[in-house]
């Protein structure tokens, strides 16, 4: 670690503000939560917890709490009620609700406009600020990483953890950057880099690390980007990803709901570009990839780092795991994966559930057809995504596709509302997780962007966008 | 809380596959319950059950006697994935204690760590020779950080040594970070939070 006083990493200056008491070799770090997002699956053994101790919740106005996994995305019925997938689910809600209600928690709950999945719901209230630690009973809490918090999953006993003390015990993680410099190539997404950088630093490779990403194609990025690559950060291992807050990152805060105002607003922001890291600050480990390099990806086995340039062939296994995910996969190594018929489609998740991710899709979809026997879903992040999307008529362009507009929540990414994709059906995903049985038991799932998976409703295979996005050039190349 | 534990002398169970995550460990549609009992049934499920719901005759987590295989020890970065606790909660209730691999994943870790599932990392050599003998047996001492394969010389393995305090000890995490709330209110007047 840098001396006290010598150049700080991002991590360092976030994480020595937040310490309540300092490590030592018995004990970890006190470390002091600003922000605690909850949720309806993650929670409810946590509040049991608390009741069974006759603790209360200690800073309710740090915790916010929002219903998104369990929860249908299929408008209620008739009689008023919400399909829920079993009655199991329905109880889960009912009891966040209640623990909310006891505790004095706000809830964005089915009657709010706030209501969202998680990650993609606090950014927009503007709960997610520069230099926080956020913390949430979900392992893709990286997300709000893109606005230069510290921002990691934790456990159930946890949650509880926070929800009695507001802290947490913890060992300093080591530091990474991943510098990705260079110009996106155009049709590129911010997709297609996650998955790129996934792969270099390989599943696993970022166990015990916070990534900071830095160099001139992650400053291109726009929030909504950044916050796409933060979340998968996970996906190869480390708990956290983070990006220095910069002008974007103001400008997206700007006028938030629960972001100061005015000159305080000014204020702030000044102390927000003051994390960066310091030069000459080290890391305990560097990787450098070259942006201008990076064509649009997708997975072909079943662990996110598993992906390769669109049109690659599957590659012979290297062992036995390898040859596993093949065979899960149905994919025949030496054979292209755009071969592969495709039967679902899924445009959503807290990795590219918002609105530029919707655009995209909406932009490769408008005047086509998903193609017959193609089931696509698209599900907006949150229901400001809904609405926006709505104001823009992007659900006109997916319902005239023949693409299902549902409503907000974690849908297929994690499969336990009620919407899957079937045993042994081959899915393109725009979330995060292509495990085996992750969209469903037997699911096939090909992980890539917004864009990429639009294409290929129309195509009915694996496509790369570009030939819808990029006609003119296509043609020159023809 | 977890029972204390100092010692396991158990057989294990090899699991050869890597990056075993938490959507195979216990599948996300048995994610809605609301409470930490009776997961050892979804533990793996869609390894053991077939579409009926029936379980596999020749799935040897179906088979094994779950109170003499107390040890799993599986391939290369296990736990990956998600932070349900839901995932040691389940492997608990199956029967495991403990965990061996090359790595385990850094949340699956911790959430072990607070429901008595001991995870212990060990290098490449002694792995091998772990998935080469299923059903072996081995020693873990926790007191001192100790894992015996066997009759070989015991190895050392690093446990967090809080954690490993209350494992040892039955302190409760959750207890002693309460005690600890005037510091916390300090801190909070200092940073006018
Ligand atoms: S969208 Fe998927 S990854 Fe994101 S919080 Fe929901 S289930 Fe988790």
């Amino acid at each position: 670690m840098s001396s006290l006083n010598g150049p700080k990493t991002l991590l360092e200056k976030v994480w020595e503000k937040h310490v309540v008491q300092r490590e030592t070799g018995e004990t970890p770090a006190i470390l002091y939560v600003d922000l605690h997002l909850v949720h309806e699956v993650t929670s409810p053994q946590a509040f049991s917890e608390l009741d069974a101790r006759g603790l209360k919740v200690r800073r309710p106005d740090r915790t916010f709490a929002t219903l998104d996994h369990s929860t249908p995305t299929a408008p209620p019925g008739a009689d008023g009620k919400r399909p829920y997938v079993t009655a199991e689910a329905e109880a889960q809600v009912a009891t966040l609700e209640r623990n909310c209600a006891k505790h004095g928690v706000t809830l964005a709950g089915w009657d709010s406009d706030d209501r969202g999945v998680v990650h993609v719901m606090a950014p927009e209230l503007g709960l997610t600020q520069p230099g926080m630690v956020v913390v949430c009973g979900d392992s893709h809490t990286a997300t709000h990483g893109a606005f230069g918090a510290l921002a990691f999953g934790i456990g159930t006993s946890e949650v509880g953890h926070v929800l009695a003390t507001q802290c947490l015990l913890q060992r300093k993680p080591k530091r990474m950057r991943v510098t990705v410099d260079g110009v996106l190539q155009p049709g590129v997404s911010a997709k297609d880099l996650t998955l790129a950088v996934i792969a270099e630093i390989g599943f696993g490779g970022g166990s015990g690390y916070v990534i900071e990403y830095a160099g001139s194609a992650i400053r291109a990025l726009e929030m909504e980007g950044r916050m796409t690559l933060c979340n998968m950060s996970i996906e190869a291992g480390a708990r956290a990803g983070m990006v220095a807050p910069d002008e974007k990152t103001i400008e997206f805060l700007r006028g938030r709901r629960h972001v100061a105002k005015g000159d305080r607003f000014e204020e702030i922001a000044r102390e927000w570009l003051s994390l960066a890291t310091d030069d000459g600050a080290t890391f305990d480990k560097e990787i450098r990839i070259d942006g201008a390099a990076i064509t649009p990806m997708a997975t072909w086995g079943t662990t996110p780092d598993a992906a390769l340039p669109i049109g690659s062939v599957a590659p012979t296994p290297a062992n036995d795991t390898e040859a596993k995910a093949l065979a899960y996969m149905g994919f025949e190594a030496g054979h292209a994966t755009t071969e592969y018929p495709i039967d679902v489609v899924f445009v959503g998740s807290c990795t590219n559930g918002r609105l530029s991710d919707l655009r995209a899709a909406a932009e490769v979809l408008r005047g086509n057809k998903v193609k017959s026997g193609v089931r696509m879903l698209v599900v907006p992040g949150s229901e400001a995504v809904k609405k926006q999307a709505e104001d823009e008529g992007l659900h006109h362009v997916f319902k005239d596709a023949g693409a299902e507009w549902r409503e907000p929540g974690c849908s297929m990414c994690i499969a336990m509302n009620g919407d899957f994709v079937a045993p042994g059906k081959l899915a393109i995903s725009t979330s995060n997780r292509n495990f085996e049985g992750r969209q469903g038991k037997g699911a096939r799932t090909i992980l890539a962007s917004p864009a990429t998976a639009a294409a290929s409703a129309i195509a009915g295979v694996l496509t790369d966008p570009r030939i819808f996005t990029q006609p003119a050039q296509e043609a020159k190349r023809a | 809380m977890p029972e204390p534990f100092k010692q396991l002398v158990s057989r294990t169970f090899v699991i050869k596959q890597e990056a075993v995550d938490t959507d195979q460990i216990i599948p996300a549609r048995f994610l809605t319950t609301t409470t930490r009992e009776g997961l050892g049934k979804a533990a793996f499920y869609d390894w053991r059950y077939d579409a009926d719901g029936n379980p596999k005759a020749n799935e040897p987590l179906n088979t094994i006697d779950a109170s003499e295989h107390r040890v799993l020890v599986a391939g290369d970065n296990f736990g990956c994935g998600s932070s349900r606790e839901h995932a040691p909660w389940a492997l608990t209730d199956y029967g495991f204690r403990a965990v061996i691999s090359t790595t385990i994943a850094d949340i699956f870790t911790s959430n072990a760590l607070k429901n008595g599932l001991l995870p212990i990392t060990v290098d490449k050599d002694t792995h091998a020779r772990l998935m080469e003998d299923p059903g072996g047996r081995v020693s873990i001492d926790l007191d001192k950080s100790e894992l015996t394969i066997g009759n070989n010389p015991p190895i050392k393995f690093h446990i967090e040594p809080f954690a490993r305090r209350c494992l040892i000890e039955g302190v409760d995490p959750m207890g002693w970070l309460v005690d600890r709330v005037p510091t916390i209110e300090t801190y909070e007047r200092e940073r006018a939070v």
